[in-house]
């Protein structure tokens, strides 16, 4: 009688066996990874939490509470409100209008899209210092009209715009290309409107690509310091971000209220971690 | 002839979409960087050439890209390694170690230098046990760059390990081939045009960084200062078309590294299209 044989549990393990590495190896691959992330990551988190409280909970507290470590903290936030709406706006306009049409020049849209990644954070803030500087292409016209781009806040912005641009358009792009656009066609013929598609049909699908894009970009723009430092002109209590005013303290040999400032941002960042794993948990259980 | 430039598509806001990505590029992007070209241009070719090639900035270019590539090189060896202890194998902690590869992309760069040169400083936790200088010496540049170089490669390597069938390594064991013979033949060329991207990608982020370079590298002109300080130094002292010239050598590698990049990526999703 001829069927179907199944090979013998034995022989099955066997192979198995031979492709895998014995215990000892995968032990120590194992170990050499783990020192590997503890003196590169570990190590350093620690460290920052650990200087920060050195000195005491009162040293942490006043440092975190000064007026210029204030106003630190909002100019930061403030940043965040005005650059991560505009750069997710900006993400989805850009990932519709690649993902949805084919039209010539798409890819180097998309390279073009990429750009930001791709300088140096210092270049970043030196463009902007050769567009609205004094001396800069439109340092006149600025001058006449009494506004100031460079050495004040909107420098700042700007610049963290230009940085912080790819991380929604980059997170958006492949999800919507997977996803193809039969949905909204079929939404289309049903008879609603466009905006009602994109917010009924489109939206939904791309929310956890949207909030993971938002979350990265978040980091960064909180985080950004090259190009900032340029365009800032560090002036205390006016136009300082958080990471510059670490930096200030660190110069002033500061350290433990240096890390008191880097600790709250070292908080964030963990927060973003856990909020990146959620999501990307998330996004795997809906297929 | 509207059709000649875009497929013809019943969905609405084409013009919408793409007019307001072209106009947001144009003025964010194209126009500022253009500006280092035409600032670059209103030099005159001595003057740009004695400016690039000036002993002090010769330097940091070897500081910047030895640096880099040393870093990148860390991280390709590693990053498939922890890639590879990720994929494989089972050992409690494993999620939380997963989501910790990422710290490098979240946090701020002034953060991790500042964290980094505490430890690596001849009185800091590891500094201490070390026979050698690390903080303020090229060494400590490489450091940084590794630690922001970190997750490149493992995020690169990762999905293709997890994509990868079992069983073409058990075919290869049953074929006879031993551990390091399936190592070597089978699994290394299924990873490396992944690890190799990881490579370039890591390596482009470590040209252009500076935030955590700056605090541990101490600075010291051609012994220790990088190429994006060195913009930044020229800066300060007002010599922006010093800062501009060496911009621009920077911004033509770094425009060469990205058409790498997209070129391998292009490569990539061509040769595993069948996945």
């Amino acid at each position: 009688m001829a069927g179907h044989v199944p090979l013998s549990y034995g022989s099955r393990k066997t192979v198995k066996k031979a492709a895998e590495e014995p215990l000892f190896i995968r032990v120590f691959l194992t170990v050499v990874a783990f020192i590997f992330l503890f003196l590169f990551l570990v190590l350093p988190l620690a460290a920052i939490f650990i200087k920060a409280f050195e000195q005491g909970i009162h040293v942490y507290l006043a440092a975190i509470t000064e007026p210029d470590a204030l106003a630190a903290i909002k100019l930061t936030l403030l940043v965040v409100l005005l650059t991560v709406p505009v750069n997710a706006l900006f993400g989805i306009a850009a990932a519709w209008a690649i993902t949805k049409f084919d039209f010539k020049g798409k890819s180097l849209l998309t390279t073009i899209i990429d750009l930001p990644f791709a300088v140096s954070p210092v270049i970043a803030g030196l463009v902007f210092v050769l567009l609205f500087s004094t001396h800069g292409l439109f340092g006149d016209l600025l001058f006449a009209n009494d506004i100031k781009i460079i050495f004040a806040i909107p420098g700042i912005v700007i610049a963290t715009l230009f940085v912080t641009l790819p991380f929604v358009a980059r997170e958006l792009i492949p999800l919507m290309q997977s996803q193809g656009s039969s949905e909204e066609e079929a939404s289309l013929t049903l008879g609603a409107g466009g905006w009602k598609t994109f917010w009924l049909v489109t939206l939904p699908n791309i929310k956890w690509g949207l909030l993971y894009g938002i979350i990265l970009c978040n980091a960064r723009t909180v985080g950004e310091f090259g190009a900032v430092s340029v365009v800032s002109g560090h002036i205390r209590g006016l136009t300082n971000t958080m990471p510059l005013h670490i930096e200030i303290l660190y110069n002033e040999y500061q350290f433990s209220a240096a890390f008191a400032v880097a600790s709250l941002m070292s908080i964030l960042a963990i927060v973003t971690l856990i909020f990146k794993n959620m999501i990307e948990w998330k996004a795997n259980q809906h297929g | 002839m509207k059709s000649r430039f875009k497929k013809h598509s019943i969905l609405p806001g084409f013009g919408l979409s793409l007019g307001f990505t072209m106009l947001y590029l144009s003025l964010l992007v194209l126009l500022p960087l253009s500006m280092i070209f035409v600032n670059t241009a209103s030099m005159s070719w001595s003057d740009f050439w004695s400016t690039v090639t000036e002993p002090r900035v010769v330097a940091s270019y070897k500081l910047s890209f030895g640096a880099a590539f040393v870093a990148a090189s860390i991280n390709m060896v590693f990053g498939v390694l922890i890639a590879w202890v990720l994929v494989r194998y089972s050992f409690p902690g494993k999620r939380l170690i997963d989501g910790l590869v990422d710290l490098p992309f979240a946090l701020p760069t002034a953060v991790a230098g500042i964290a980094l040169t505490t430890l690596y400083a001849k009185t800091g936790w590891v500094g201490q046990f070390l026979s050698f200088k690390v903080a303020f010496t090229p060494l400590g540049v490489t450091v940084a760059l590794t630690f922001i170089g970190l997750p490149f490669v493992v995020r690169m390597v990762q999905p293709v390990l997890q994509n990868f069938d079992k069983e073409t390594e058990e075919a290869s064991a049953i074929l006879g081939a031993n551990r390091r013979q399936t190592f070597i033949r089978v699994i290394i060329p299924e990873i490396l045009p992944a690890a190799l991207t990881g490579f370039s990608l890591a390596f482009a982020r470590a040209l252009g960084e500076y935030g955590s370079v700056v605090f541990i590298a101490g600075n010291m002109p051609m012994k220790t200062e990088i190429t994006p300080l060195l913009i930044m130094t020229k800066l300060e002292q007002y010599d922006y078309a010093g800062a501009t010239a060496i911009a621009a050598v920077m911004l033509i590698i770094s425009f060469i590294m990205l058409l790498f990049i997209n070129g391998m990526q292009w490569w990539m999703n061509r040769k595993f299209a069948h996945y």
